[in-house]
């Protein structure tokens, strides 16, 4: 069983009766070969180290590399839990999470790049709020993650996930699109209303730039993740509401690329461009290593 | 290129920040380190493009350390590589060069010393998501991808070499997925590499650098 784009992959979704994250296990084990136990393995470890990587950050606060950032996740943990969060408790949750993430990863933590380092904050926010705040198991966040993956890679295989190809809207873009995606399916959505959440996703954040000051995954890396956990919630609440843009996915995933293409090479991960060169920051990021 | 699965998205688990300046400098490094036959005594690297401009912030340095050390992507004490190579007794010297624009961002140069005091001189390239190609073994060029169980031959470039490799990788059901060959100039110093689908015994390389104007084989499992 394999696919090459989200059409084929509704047909599957269609005739085999199974929701995306199914048809993704299926792919694994049938076209690439791979034991169907060690997959799910795999998955939960990946899970495990998502979950531990959010909450060391928002216990305590980490020293990261470059300097930029450090201490935000537990700051912002501290916040919403005395009540006073603007976004509400599960957003707040997402933020303090994916932002962790981010500050784990510049302090050279273990991460799960999810497509890339510079993103991995997203689908870990997103899927550990929903998770407390619904109180599931690990088992029961397998399944979305499964759909997260098959989403990441159709952008990866038909645009890019690089942000020095096609900037921030490939790596948190695709991260966004992969939670939102994995959010509705842990929701109930159909498979149509998944695709349509991942669309919304790319859509929201198009011709977003990478242009990470000093040229380290650490600002506005950082708080970029946090959008981008937002954007998945949203973009999954827009589409199991049926309230979202109808865009075919793969038509997103194209005018993502295009879009990508036509962005200078200063506003692609160079640090010559963007907030890297406003002038409070081109003297920043001066590592210290 | 193998398709692109599940942990090729969800994934690599690794130590931040980057996967191409941290992850991708690490395999490099250990792809070198495997090349070589005895323990690292000293090691030197020389960074090009990104590298050069961003290892520090990047913790690219303590990666490459890492990959030589034979730490892999996961392993927490990359952060720690400097302290562990001086326990180790491994000598260590980082050089950038920010004056050559024709190389790929992302370049490294390993010169590696062994125990023994054999050489081996490798220029890896970090492509994007933390994969990566070796481009030169001391001073010739190659490319693989360290993503196979490889096999790197060292040879005379004489007829009938190619032949006795393939018949025995044959002989022990090996499925080779890409191979090619790479010469300095006719009738010198050639290098085969062999990326197989499957494992590749010890027994089969040791068979290949038992035959004639065979100057080593070295088995890279991964």
């Amino acid at each position: 069983m394999n696919f090459k784009n989200a059409r084929e992959l509704l047909e599957l979704c269609g005739s085999q009766g199974m929701n995306i994250g199914q048809v993704m296990v299926e792919r694994e084990v049938t076209a690439l070969e791979q034991s169907r136990e060690e997959t799910f393995q795999r998955m939960r470890r990946a899970y495990s180290i998502m979950k531990e990587a959010a909450n060391t950050a928002c216990q305590t606060p980490q020293k990261t590399m470059g300097g930029l950032i450090g201490g935000e996740a537990s700051r912002l943990e501290k916040r919403r839990l005395s009540g006073t969060s603007v976004c509400g408790p599960l957003m707040a949750r997402a933020v303090s999470c994916a932002m962790g993430v981010l500050e784990v990863n510049a302090s050279m933590g273990l991460i799960v790049a999810a497509p890339t380092a510079g993103s991995s904050g997203v689908l870990p926010g997103v899927l550990l709020a929903l998770q407390e705040e619904h109180q599931l198991s690990d088992e029961e966040m397998l399944p979305p993650l499964f759909c997260a993956a098959a989403v990441g890679y159709l952008i990866s295989r038909n645009a890019t996930v690089a942000g020095a190809e096609g900037g921030c809207q490939a790596e948190v873009g695709a991260a966004s699109a992969m939670a939102a995606a994995a959010a509705a399916q842990l929701m109930g959505g159909t498979p149509e209303q998944c695709l349509r959440a991942a669309s919304t996703a790319l859509a929201n954040i198009l011709g977003l730039v990478c242009d990470p000051i000093g040229g380290l995954v650490e600002a506005p890396c950082q708080s970029r993740n946090a959008m981008g956990a937002a954007n998945a919630l949203i973009s999954a609440e827009l589409a199991l509401a049926d309230a979202a843009l109808n865009i075919p996915f793969d038509e997103m995933v194209d005018t993502m690329l295009a879009v990508g293409r036509s962005m200078p090479a200063e506003l692609r991960e160079t640090a010559l461009g963007g907030i890297a060169a406003c002038p409070s920051c081109r003297s920043r990021g001066i590592c210290k290593g | 290129m193998a398709e692109t699965g599940i942990f090729d998205i969800i994934g690599p688990n690794m130590v931040g920040p980057s996967s191409s300046h941290t992850a991708g400098a690490l395999r490099i490094a250990l792809l070198a380190g495997k090349m070589l036959h005895s323990t690292p005594a000293s090691v030197s690297f020389t960074l090009y493009g990104s590298f050069a401009r961003t290892y520090r912030g990047h913790g690219t340095d303590r990666a490459l350390l890492a990959g030589i050390l034979g730490m892999n992507t996961e392993d927490l004490r990359i952060r720690d590589s400097f302290s562990l190579a001086d326990q180790a007794g491994l000598r260590y010297a980082f050089e950038v060069n920010t004056e050559n624009r024709e190389v790929h961002p992302n370049t490294v140069d390993i010169f590696l010393t062994g125990t023994s005091g054999e050489e081996v001189q490798i220029t890896g390239v970090s492509v994007g998501g933390g994969a990566v190609r070796i481009t030169r073994i001391n001073g010739v060029k190659v490319r693989f991808s360290g993503e196979y169980n490889t096999l790197i031959v060292r040879q005379l470039d004489a007829p009938g070499v190619v032949a006795a490799i393939t018949r025995i990788l044959a002989e022990h059901h090996i499925n080779i997925a890409f191979m090619r060959m790479y010469r300095e100039g006719k009738g010198d110093t050639a290098y085969t590499i062999i990326e197989a689908d499957g494992e590749i015994p010890e027994a089969a390389a040791g068979e290949i650098r038992a035959q004639k104007n065979i100057h080593s084989a070295t088995l890279i499992t991964i």
